[in-house]
């Protein structure tokens, strides 16, 4: 019992520090607000507001944004169906975050399990594993795309293996240079002298160092791959209407562009504010995780990055 | 006229960090005269090079910042010249070299194009440069310079390099060279090459030459007057025999007590019974390079037995090759009577405890990402079966207070330490295992004078108090000369000489060896001078 109090408190001290690390750096700290935001929009909006974003209202077709007189859900326009974009972006925030969060973690997790094989081990897989993510890289991303999504249903499930697929070689080739660079250090010699196995010597010494690469390429692979949906969507091999995604939502509102820029301008800024919170929460976490730099953080954040 | 050739007048620097200003120096003044050798001796932190960074305006401001003092170049302000001025006078008449030749030289460009750049860059035509350029190399010595002048840096030895910079230092003739610490990483035999060199050229140029370095030895050897700082401030200064006779500051008498290689060697043990480690014919080739050719040699229990040889010699191979760090080709390691080579991995890994290892280079040898207590409890994540967890709090404060180190440091990550702080994490760690045996493969040689002795002390008593054996591997010999019990001398991946520390220091009996003792630099101005006549007089170090 007394056990499980102190691990508790020791717990909600760990919070509290990160709490603090983060008020320490202001934009980090709005950054993880609208991602909090772009979170609660995806998991509750389309349980309250689906209805609302597929209604269409003729009367109301590409109604301009901030006016009032048809509605709050009406604050920031209507599409060229007369349907409110609010709710719209709220809702497509689900399927926009589900493929691209999707696409990223896959790519991450299968890219560098491979790669730290890839650069610890001198075996054959190491070559193998290498010859496949030269046969990914030199296959155009965009025709792949096409023929797996014209040969099987074109969902959210699929697209994400498509995107997953194609971005997997960049984890895998950052991960295999840097594990090879990080194997020969020091502390990984001192590590084997010790007797410690391989998987120890993989997790707890080599995996922290290459780490901070990798989220920093996932947070801007982010942004990569929210683009690529909403133009394999484009093509009409991506999401497919009535469902929604920013993506998608930019591109519908490409052809009213010169009359209409709100159609695709705010699904366009919450795409911008979206990977641009990442980025930043990144370089945040960077520099949390990291105890040689930590300090920056610690006396009050004046000079960060 | 100027009274001095260069001189500097309380210069103090301030560095702004983050956790507030830092006083690099403080209040600094010495001077320089033609035709004269002077020596800032100091440990690292010490603000050395700080001045000489001012000279050559290589402070970057911010975050560093000149705040007071006066950098007299023959009777004018360097603080106070244009950009324009000072670059005409950096190169020129102030040249500089620098510790690690490697990365000073611009590896994409050949040795001839950048030392000939630096005349291009004071306006000499093409074919001058060219000739000029020649004549210095042969001048430092490289062997045929014409086909010298076409190859890349890479195609060089560390002591060529460091001629390759001297002959680019001395391009335009300067009236000043500064030195910073040349020779630290190199070789002793060429160490004393390169100094002899540095010599010559300044009698026949008359050139004033400043010399940074934290060797007692390479002041004794060279230098004609020494300036001794401390934390930024200027302890003592004067005739460079006078200071070692006869030290004023206690700082400096510290830090020539501190100097090795003054006590007796150790008595000689008795070499009977069952060695704890025996080293067979071993073998290791990378490619068609054999750095070790079958070497044999065998330690005892509650023995420290070292390995002294140049780089190259199959050193470190050797300790890597034992450890199993590198598969050896051939060649038997017997550990208590079992070959450790063909252990299966799983009784292997039991031995792993038996035999640990120190790395040179704390800093990169303990996890950045890791907390004292995690670097020093995972031996135990390891090996549980040699400490119940409820004990390990209470074990890891034991071994800190044993390496002198503060129970609450535990929670603390390694960038917060010095770097002898750290060395003594490392060994905080290696016993945490409970090893028979610990190979220190250079462990004190990244360590300033004062804090290798204090390392050399502590692994000393815990031999005594632990009984463990060592094997230390070393280049630096006076190390060696107070710390074994039994010197093994190695050269091109063969022993060249094996024996008890007084015979191998006292009596040594191959040429090799006994170049190699000549070529190490004693602090004692008198003796260095004595020990350089031998030198020249039997032609053991051709200069």
């Amino acid at each position: 019992m007394i056990q499980t109090n102190s691990s508790l408190a020791k717990e909600r001290g760990r919070l509290a520090t990160v709490l603090r690390l983060l008020w320490a750096d202001k934009f980090a700290c709005f950054a993880a607000l609208v991602l909090l935001t772009v979170v609660l929009c995806a998991v509750l909006g389309p349980i309250w507001l689906s209805d609302e974003a597929t209604r269409q209202n003729l009367r109301g077709r590409n109604a301009p944004p901030f006016e009032l007189e048809r509605g709050l859900m009406y604050i920031l326009g209507a599409d060229q169906l007369g349907r409110p974009l609010l709710p719209r972006m709220i809702v497509a925030a689900r399927n926009t975050m589900a493929v691209a969060a999707g696409a990223v973690i896959c790519s991450m997790v299968i890219g560098s399990a491979l790669g730290l094989v890839a650069g610890y081990t001198r075996s054959r897989w190491s070559q193998v594993i290498m010859r496949l993510g030269d046969v990914i890289m030199s296959f155009p991303s965009l025709l792949l795309a096409v023929i797996v999504l014209y040969m099987l249903e074109p969902s959210v499930a699929n697209i994400v293996l498509v995107l997953a697929i194609t971005r997997i070689p960049i984890y895998l080739r950052t991960t295999r240079a840097e594990v090879l660079e990080v194997r020969e250090r020091m502390f990984v010699q001192a590590a084997r002298v010790m007797g410690t196995s391989d998987r120890r010597i993989v997790f707890r010494h080599i995996l922290p160092v290459v780490m901070p690469t990798l989220i920093t390429i996932a947070t801007l692979d982010f942004a990569f791959v929210m683009l690529a949906e909403s133009s394999l969507s484009f093509l009409g091999i991506g999401i497919q209407p009535p469902e929604i995604t920013w993506g998608l939502m930019v591109s519908q509102g490409r052809p009213y562009l010169t009359n209409a820029w709100w159609l695709s301008f705010w699904p366009g800024l919450a795409l911008i504010l979206t990977t641009l919170s990442l980025n930043l929460l990144s370089a945040w976490m960077r520099i949390a995780l990291d105890p040689v730099q930590r300090w920056r953080l610690e006396m009050g954040g004046r000079k960060n990055g | 006229m100027a009274e001095h050739l260069l001189e500097v007048r309380n210069l103090s620097v301030d560095f702004h960090t983050a956790a507030g200003t830092v006083n690099a120096v403080r209040d600094v003044s010495w001077h320089l005269d033609r035709g004269e050798t002077l020596a800032i001796l100091g440990e690292s932190g010490s603000g050395k090079s700080v001045s000489a960074s001012a000279i050559m305006n290589l402070i970057d401001m911010p975050p560093g910042e000149i705040t007071s003092g006066q950098i007299l170049f023959d009777g004018d302000d360097v603080l106070r010249m244009t950009v324009a001025q000072r670059r005409a006078l950096n190169g020129k008449r102030i040249a500089m070299i620098f510790q690690d030749p490697l990365s000073h030289l611009n590896p994409v460009y050949t040795v001839g194009w950048q030392i000939c750049e630096t005349m291009h860059v004071h306006h000499m035509p093409d074919d001058q440069a060219r000739a000029r350029t020649q004549e210095l190399l042969r001048r430092v010595g490289i062997t045929d310079p014409a086909a010298a002048m076409a190859k890349y840096p890479h195609e060089f030895s560390g002591g060529q390099r460091q001629r390759l910079m001297i002959a680019m230092a001395l391009a335009m003739k300067p009236d000043i060279l500064i030195a910073d610490e040349p020779t630290t990483a190199l070789d002793v035999t060429v160490q004393a090459q390169v100094l002899a060199l540095l010599q010559e050229l300044q009698q026949e140029t008359g050139m004033g030459l400043l010399l940074i370095t934290h060797d007692l030895g390479v002041v004794a050897e060279i230098a004609d007057r020494v300036v001794v700082m401390n934390q930024g401030v200027v302890v003592e200064s004067g005739n460079a025999a006078e200071v070692y006779r006869n030290p004023q500051h206690p700082y400096t008498r510290r830090l020539i007590d501190a100097a090795p290689g003054k006590g007796d060697t150790r008595e000689e043990r008795d070499r009977q019974g069952e060695p704890l480690l025996r080293v067979e014919g071993l073998q290791k080739s990378y490619g068609g390079f054999h750095a070790l050719k079958g070497t044999s040699f065998t330690i005892m229990p509650g023995e420290t037995v070292a390995i002294v040889g140049e780089s190259g010699s199959g050193k470190s191979t050797m300790a890597r090759a034992i450890l199993r760090l590198d598969e050896p080709d051939g060649g038997k390691v017997v550990w208590k009577g079992r070959d450790l080579l063909a252990m299966p991995p799983k009784e292997l890994f039991a031995i792993r405890r038996d035999i640990q290892m120190v790395f040179q280079d704390p800093t990169q040898s303990l996890n950045p990402r890791m907390t004292v207590f995690q670097i020093i409890a995972e031996a135990w994540i390891v090996h549980p079966d040699i400490l119940p967890k409820a004990r390990w709090k209470e074990r890891v404060a034991e071994l800190l207070v044993q390496v002198g180190l503060h129970p609450d440091m535990a929670r603390r990550y390694p960038h917060q330490f010095s770097g002898g702080q750290r060395q003594r994490i490392a060994i905080a760690r290696t016993l945490a295992l409970k090893p028979r045996l610990i190979i220190c493969d250079e462990a004190v040689s990244a360590l300033d004078v004062s804090i290798q002795a204090q390392v050399i002390e502590l692994l000393d008593g815990l031999r005594r108090e632990l009984g463990l054996s060592y094997l230390f591997i070393a280049h630096d010999l006076p190390v060696v000369r107070d710390f074994a019990d039994r010197v093994i001398v190695m050269k091109s991946g063969e022993i060249v000489e094996e024996g008890p520390t007084g015979q191998i220091f006292d009596r040594p009996r191959q040429p090799y060896t006994r170049a190699l003792l000549a070529a190490s630099l004693d602090p004692d101005p008198v003796v260095q001078a004595a020990r350089r006549a031998t030198r020249q007089s039997e032609g053991l170090v051709p200069a």
